[in-house]
């Protein structure tokens, strides 16, 4: 009311201009407020660890260095770490996906009894703690002679993103007209052909959008690593953090270097393919 | 139905089935078994009855660990999920540099727990760390303290990091829920007379109801996922004061090897979870008018 009254008194687009003013300096002061700790992390890992000690992090930078980042790297087996990160995310993603859209394909596309019942056995494997298939999954890992190797891993990221990547899959290749295949079915192709030939082209841009948020949700993963790795040559870079975080206890430059080498594969992946992780979750919220 | 349809969605289930039962149906059944057991990961399991339940019924961990969760869901609960509307309200506005705006908020939103965990760390670090070093520098030395050493405060200070991930999330969602409200009812409420604050109580967040259900299931799950900054951050301490149900239950199980036991708090953690999606269920019913479409 109050705001419509003085809009009438003064001018409705001088008042607009101005409320969009205040809006505009109100929301700058809070993002960088809240991107403080990224941005003060990145400048205490380019500074020297005297010059912090003796000046304090507000002081004007006397040097950059990049030496924290080298330690981190080198000394501090980054280089193994980010490598075995890659090792183990790119082919738990693509056996997830692939898997996925099988099921994808064949709940959305075929009616037959037990339809439902696979579908809400992916569903509710979405919903379900990992915490309650830790102990399981470690003696399955050893039984199988798959403990503290990439495979252990790779396996139970493949099977455990399936939940989500199911019901994700088939909730969108259920708006896919069936008439589809039908046509082609008449037209003698096979269905392994249908899946291939025309679903999975039309399904794209979801495998996209699954794909981005996939590849940071695995590439993050801490708890499993930590349950099925234990040679430190193996470890993903998350469990390697910790490693880190071991070796040099308070040496905070080379620490946060470290996280941010950690961060920049899933940063680039963000800046190149916002659009699809954005799609990708609020595709996944089921509407 | 032709007789070759019949088998054709068994073929395209059978290696994604088969694998999920072994991974992830059978392990989460017998969690259940597990944790009737006394169990070291080598020895085959013994049969125990109720036992491990009874110990960590008695357990003061178990408690500290239970009321430790709580504070993540009710702080999730609060203020990731205001501050994310709030924020979405105002960025779905044409303000210039939106877009840029929200990508920052939501920025954290892709790093790993992990890593912001360990540069929270460093935060709240009591000699060098941002925190007290600004705090310092602003003149409110008596504020300064170790923010993850201090019994009293700890848990809260690793619920913010958390909470610094999960805002830019449920500004999203709600950013994504408000694209659905026609602009021409808001526009006609303004034209009405109705205030800001009006439009938002009356027009705004009933439309928005069906979002905040989700905001609050998926703001519900994530404070389960507590494991990561609690494990990096303090594992536990000082004194277990920030001990959570899934840390708690890691080191029980796989630095004490006691499985069994540890099979026992998961099972717990579960039943959490389960009460949890019984009450989204529950809401979306009635949502839908005892509807059919529940999930």
């Amino acid at each position: 009311m109050f705001n419509t009254t003085i809009a009438n008194l003064i001018g409705l687009s001088w008042w607009k201009k101005v409320s969009t003013a205040i809006m505009f300096v109100a929301v700058l002061l809070f993002v960088l407020v809240w991107i403080l700790p990224l941005v003060g992390a990145i400048f205490t890992a380019l500074r020297p660890l005297q010059d912090l000690r003796a000046h304090g992090f507000w002081s004007i930078p006397q040097e950059f260095t990049l030496e924290n980042f080298a330690v981190a790297w080198d000394l501090g087996n980054l280089n193994t770490y980010l490598k075995n990160s890659f090792i183990i995310t790119i082919p738990s993603l693509l056996g997830t996906l692939t898997l996925s859209s099988l099921v994808g394909f064949a709940v959305s596309q075929y009616k037959f009894r037990g339809n439902m019942f696979v579908y809400l056995l992916f569903l509710s494997g979405m919903l379900l703690p990992f915490q309650i298939l830790l102990i399981p999954v470690f003696t399955l890992s050893n039984y199988l002679g798959i403990y503290n190797t990439y495979l252990g891993l790779i396996m139970i990221h493949i099977v455990f993103q399936m939940g989500f990547c199911s019901f994700f899959l088939t909730n969108f290749m259920s708006t896919i007209p069936s008439q589809l295949a039908e046509a082609a079915r008449i037209d003698g192709c096979s269905e392994f052909k249908i899946f291939y030939k025309i679903f999975l082209p039309l399904t794209k841009p979801a495998l996209a959008a699954l794909g981005t948020l996939q590849f940071t949700w695995i590439f993050n993963d801490y708890i499993w690593a930590l349950v099925l790795i234990r040679s430190d040559s193996l470890k993903p870079v998350t469990a390697g953090l910790a490693t880190l975080q071991g070796q040099y206890t308070t040496d905070w430059g080379v620490l946060v270097a470290g996280s941010l080498l950690a961060a920049i594969p899933t940063i680039i992946v963000f800046i190149l393919l916002q659009k699809y992780f954005i799609k990708g979750l609020t595709m996944g919220m089921g509407k | 139905m032709k007789r070759d349809k019949f088998f054709s969605p068994w073929l395209f289930l059978i290696l994604p089935l088969l694998l999920y039962a072994i991974w992830v149906v059978i392990p989460a059944f017998y969690t259940f078994f597990l944790s009737l057991t006394r169990y070291d990961g080598l020895l085959s399991p013994e049969f125990i009855g109720l036992a491990n339940y009874e110990r960590l019924f008695s357990h003061d961990t178990f408690y500290i660990s239970l009321l430790n969760n709580l504070r993540w869901v009710v702080v999730f609960l609060i203020v990731p999920v205001t501050m994310g509307l709030f924020l979405a309200i105002l960025l779905s506005k044409k303000i210039p540099g939106a877009r840029l705006f929200k990508a920052l908020i939501y920025s954290p939103m892709v790093l790993a727990p992990v890593v912001i965990g360990l540069i929270w760390t460093w935060i709240y670090s009591p000699r060098s760390g941002l925190l007290n070093h600004t705090l310092t520098l602003v003149g409110l030395q008596t504020l300064t303290r170790g923010w993850l050493s201090d019994p009293d405060i700890a848990i809260y200070a690793i619920i913010f990091a958390g909470v610094w991930r999960h805002t830019g999330y449920v500004m999203l969602i709600y950013l994504a829920g408000l694209t659905s409200i026609p602009p021409d009812l808001i526009e006609a409420a303004r034209i009405d007379g109705a205030s800001a604050w009006q439009r938002f109580r009356h027009i705004i967040f009933p439309l928005l109801k069906p979002t905040t259900t989700i905001v609050i299931v998926i703001t519900m799950i994530e404070s389960l996922r507590s494991f990561d900054f609690v494990n990096i951050m303090t594992d536990g301490g000082p004194f277990r004061q920030t001990e959570v149900l899934a840390n708690f239950m890691y080191k029980e199980a796989f630095a004490r090897y006691n499985m069994g036991y540890g099979a026992s708090i998961a099972v717990i953690l579960f039943l959490i979870m389960v009460i949890f999606i019984f009450i989204y269920v529950i809401q979306r019913r009635e949502e839908y008018g005892g509807g059919e479409k529940v999930v």
